[in-house]
């Protein structure tokens, strides 16, 4: 009751404070990532280089930033999706097959590119919701299908499209903006609407909704297999663009490159702040767990320590981050986790 | 007769927060003895056999075991002193053979010993099941034997410990009239090994033929014990219910049109429904008592399309209606307030307004686009109309009280302008002062034209607030009476009608 009355008394009066409250999963990862730039800064002024942050650190953000987004709406559902790696791999096979063949240009590739992922994406939602698999094995038979399918499909072969098509290369490695690389952009514009798509629409509300409690929302009418089936779709779309991003970066579709990067998506996320048990979670978050991540191998290799070190850093970095926000979280005493 | 004194319990009590539990109870069980213990719903029989099972730790009293005063701190020692219990939901493991079960935790492990030696623990089940005259395959699995053959399973088990005392919680409550015969044959050979039996249950008729002693609990406290002999099923009604001051608290004559709003025709699932109609009129408090496990909750399930049915129909305002999911239900106006609001109700770790626009998100959205304002908006009236004590509409569910939360699940449906609500246990977990509240919440409901099914396993309530009061027992409606000819007596009556004999129900 106490309690109810300061929070009353303070509304208003106290805002940057209730702020910080809210969002204080956020402010710590955010907290964290500058004070991990600024120790590599210090050890090595070379890091802070825009040629290093840009070319370096944010370019090798941008694919797994984008898989990582589109997981995060999976896993605010209470969800998991395995396969967005091998997803990957997959839609960039096919995109690449397509565009040589039917001759496409780059605007037309990449809403193919990412019209493919949103079906793999779909696949995946219905499998959880008509054949009612847990999402953990649904989503890890199609991470193994796609594999296969990726290699078949390729004959195992890279596919070599991206010079063929005017204007590929410039989809990651273009600069729109002076200094500053294509891809990164697009991590960034992919961001805020995804940012947008979860705070401000049907969709995202009945997200959070199902993450929250699914039988509940199922007893309040709302029609939640469907809804789930768009997340996972909308979570494909996000691997298709982040497949177009990639093959460009490259010039190739790489078909044995993914395997991975879904456990590496699914680390953003959850360093990002994310409750792997669903119905919490920002887009924010994940680009500055993706950031971290990338922040640290690159520094670490910096610092040349070796790569098998890099691991276990980044392993102990995932186990710290979730520890102390279960800290935080039973300190608050939030028992939902 | 010189029997042995098995169990003797004094004055025993236990309080949960804001409960008291009991209140100076008093038992006793002797050698050979079946010992019933009867009383209403939540009058304290689980809790006293908690306490006696290790489960619970008593917070006063006295228990004797064979005249020595004993603790017990946990299940193990309960076991240890010979006290086993069969609780009314059967523990057993579906996957593993009967012998399994009987000795889970109990297989040879002495050193040296890589395997579990299965023919050894079916020999020896074999042995148990022919003294109890049990015809069982210790070999079977039991997840593909019949809820009476598990309930069998279990009764050797509690057997199979050697113990004396043997507490069985419903054990009747999903058997049929010939596997009951057969469960009261097993106990027979139980008594006439010496050992006593504790035995609850609700099916009055069944005290008859089976104990030797009943002893009715209310609220808590002790009420009498009497000779089976010398005793009736209208006495033992008369001591459950006891009070009468609550009876004195009626609806005030409401006005209830004679339109239909809903009817209910021949619902049946393949549990335990069985052919339930009704007739739901505007304006109107229709009341659904019963005992647990009557069927109420999955009645109201059924209706709503969260869980199949295989019969019957379901009209609204003279069309029918199909609803096949509970998106069905809620387009077709009818909301369901269940009884476990933190599971089926609310989304705990989100705000008010989130809670409260659940069911009408199309109604504050445009093109996709929520519309964040008008959805404060609505809540912030929800919160004045409805008293809902909060900070603001921004505070999340699960810091409120339960009177609080159950006022942000009706708040939802009255956002969604459903105009039957289904209210599963209302002032479940709400204390008494905020109960008043709800109470007065729903007949303002039912003055202003909405339609209400209200279950509720407390009868003052049923009596206090229902215009008509629906009773069911074992899946069926067993009769539909007005207010004016209800009292708790003619209630209990028809929810213990497990008889298929069943009343006129008009």
């Amino acid at each position: 009751m106490s309690e109810d009355l300061t929070t009353t008394q303070s509304e208003g009066g106290n805002k940057v404070s209730a702020f910080v409250r809210r969002e204080i999963g956020r402010v710590a990862a955010l907290a964290s990532l500058v004070i991990i730039f600024t120790f590599f800064t210090i050890m090595r002024p070379v890091f802070a280089s825009w040629a290093n942050v840009s070319g370096g650190i944010l370019m090798s953000t941008t694919v797994i930033g984008l898989l990582a987004i589109g997981v995060t709406f999976v896993i605010i559902t209470g969800g998991i999706d395995l396969s967005v790696g091998t997803s990957m791999a997959l839609v960039a096979v096919i995109t690449g097959k397509t565009v040589m063949a039917y001759d496409l240009n780059v605007w037309t590739g990449i809403l193919f590119g990412m019209l493919v992922g949103g079906l793999l994406g779909a696949i995946n939602g219905l499998l959880i919701t008509v054949l009612k698999l847990p999402a953990f094995i649904a989503t890890l038979a199609t991470m193994k299908g796609a594999q296969g399918l990726a290699l078949i499909i390729s004959d195992m072969k890279p596919i070599l499209f991206a010079t063929d098509v005017e204007g590929w290369d410039q989809i990651a490695r273009g600069n729109i903006i002076p200094n500053f690389p294509n891809a990164v952009l697009i991590l960034f514009v992919a961001a805020i609407i995804g940012s947008l798509i979860l705070n401000k629409t049907v969709l995202g509300r009945y997200n959070f909704a199902i993450g929250s409690n699914l039988e509940a929302t199922k007893l309040s009418g709302v029609k939640v297999n469907r809804w789930l089936v768009a997340i996972y779709a909308l979570c494909g779309v996000y691997v298709g663009l982040a497949a177009v991003v990639i093959t460009s970066r490259l010039g190739s579709a790489q078909p044995d490159l993914g395997l991975g990067y879904e456990l590496e998506a699914i680390a953003a996320v959850i360093i990002g702040g994310t409750s792997l048990f669903g119905g919490k979670g920002t887009i924010g978050g994940t680009v500055i767990g993706a950031l971290i991540m990338s922040v640290l191998i690159n520094g670490l290799r910096i610092l040349e320590l070796q790569q098998e070190w890099q691991y276990v850093v980044v392993g102990a970095v995932i186990l710290f981050a979730v520890f102390a926000d279960n800290l935080r979280r039973r300190r608050a005493g939030d028992t939902t986790v | 007769m010189a029997t042995a004194q098995l169990l003797s319990l004094t004055g025993v009590s236990k309080v949960f927060p804001g409960v008291k539990a009991l209140d100076n109870v008093q038992f006793d069980l002797n050698e050979g003895e079946v010992h019933a213990i009867v009383g209403e719903n939540g009058a304290g029989k689980s809790t006293l056999m908690k306490i006696l099972s290790g489960i619970y730790k008593k917070d006063a009293g006295d228990v004797k075991y064979r005249g020595q005063s004993v603790e017990i701190p946990n299940p193990f020692e309960a076991q240890r002193l010979g006290i086993s219990i069969i609780h009314q939901e059967l523990n057993l493991m579906p996957h593993l053979t009967v012998a399994q079960n009987i000795y889970i935790g109990r297989e040879d492990r002495r050193p040296g010993r890589v395997f579990l030696d299965n023919p050894k623990l079916n020999e020896e089940a074999a042995k148990l099941l022919a003294e109890l005259e049990l015809n069982l395959d210790p070999k079977a699995i039991v997840g593909e034997l019949t809820i009476a053959k598990q309930q069998m399973v279990e009764i050797a088990k509690a057997v199979s410990y050697r113990g004396t005392v043997i507490i069985m919680d419903e054990p009747t409550s999903s058997l049929t009239p010939a596997e009951t015969d057969a469960l009261f044959k097993i106990i027979r050979t139980l008594k006439a090994a010496g050992k006593g039996v504790v035995y609850i249950s609700h099916r009055l008729e069944e005290l008859a033929k089976i104990t030797d002693r009943i002893t009715v609990i209310r609220d808590g406290q002790y009420v009498k014990t009497l000779k089976t002999t010398e005793t009736s099923i209208p006495e033992v009604i008369s001591l459950m219910v006891g009070r009468k001051v609550d009876q004195d608290q009626r609806p005030t004559n409401r006005n209830i049109s004679s339109e239909i709003v809903m009817k209910v025709d021949g619902i049946s699932d393949r549990h335990l429904l069985r052919d339930v109609s009704f007739e739901l009129r505007k304006g109107e408090i229709l009341g659904f008592a019963g005992l647990m496990g009557a069927g109420r909750t999955e009645l109201a399930r059924a209706i709503i399309g969260a869980d199949p049915k295989t019969a019957g129909t379901i009209t609204l305002h003279g069309k029918e209606v199909k609803i096949k999911q509970p998106s069905d239900a809620v387009a077709a106006g009818i909301g369901y307030l269940s009884e476990d609001r933190k599971r089926f109700g609310l989304l705990l770790i989100q705000n008010l307004t989130f809670n409260v626009i659940l069911s009408s998100i199309p109604r504050f959205s445009k093109f996709g686009w929520l519309r964040i304002k008008p959805a404060a908006g609505v809540t912030r009236d929800v919160i004045s109309q409805l008293r809902v004590r909060t900070p603001s509409e921004n505070q999340f569910v699960k810091n409120l009280s339960g009177g609080n939360q159950q006022k942000v699940v009706i708040g939802k449906w009255l956002t969604r302008n459903c105009d039957i609500l289904i209210f599963d246990e209302p002032t479940r977990g709400i204390d008494v002062g905020a109960k008043d509240e709800i109470y007065k919440l729903l007949t303002k409901l039912a003055e202003e034209g909405k339609s209400i099914i209200m279950i509720s396993s407390e009868l003052p309530e049923i009596l206090r607030m229902s215009d008509r009061v629906a009773v069911m027992c074992n899946g069926r409606l067993t009769g539909i009476i007005d207010n004016k000819d209800a009292n708790q007596e003619v209630i209990i009556e028809y929810a213990t009608k497990f008889s298929d004999e069943l009343p006129a129900v008009h």
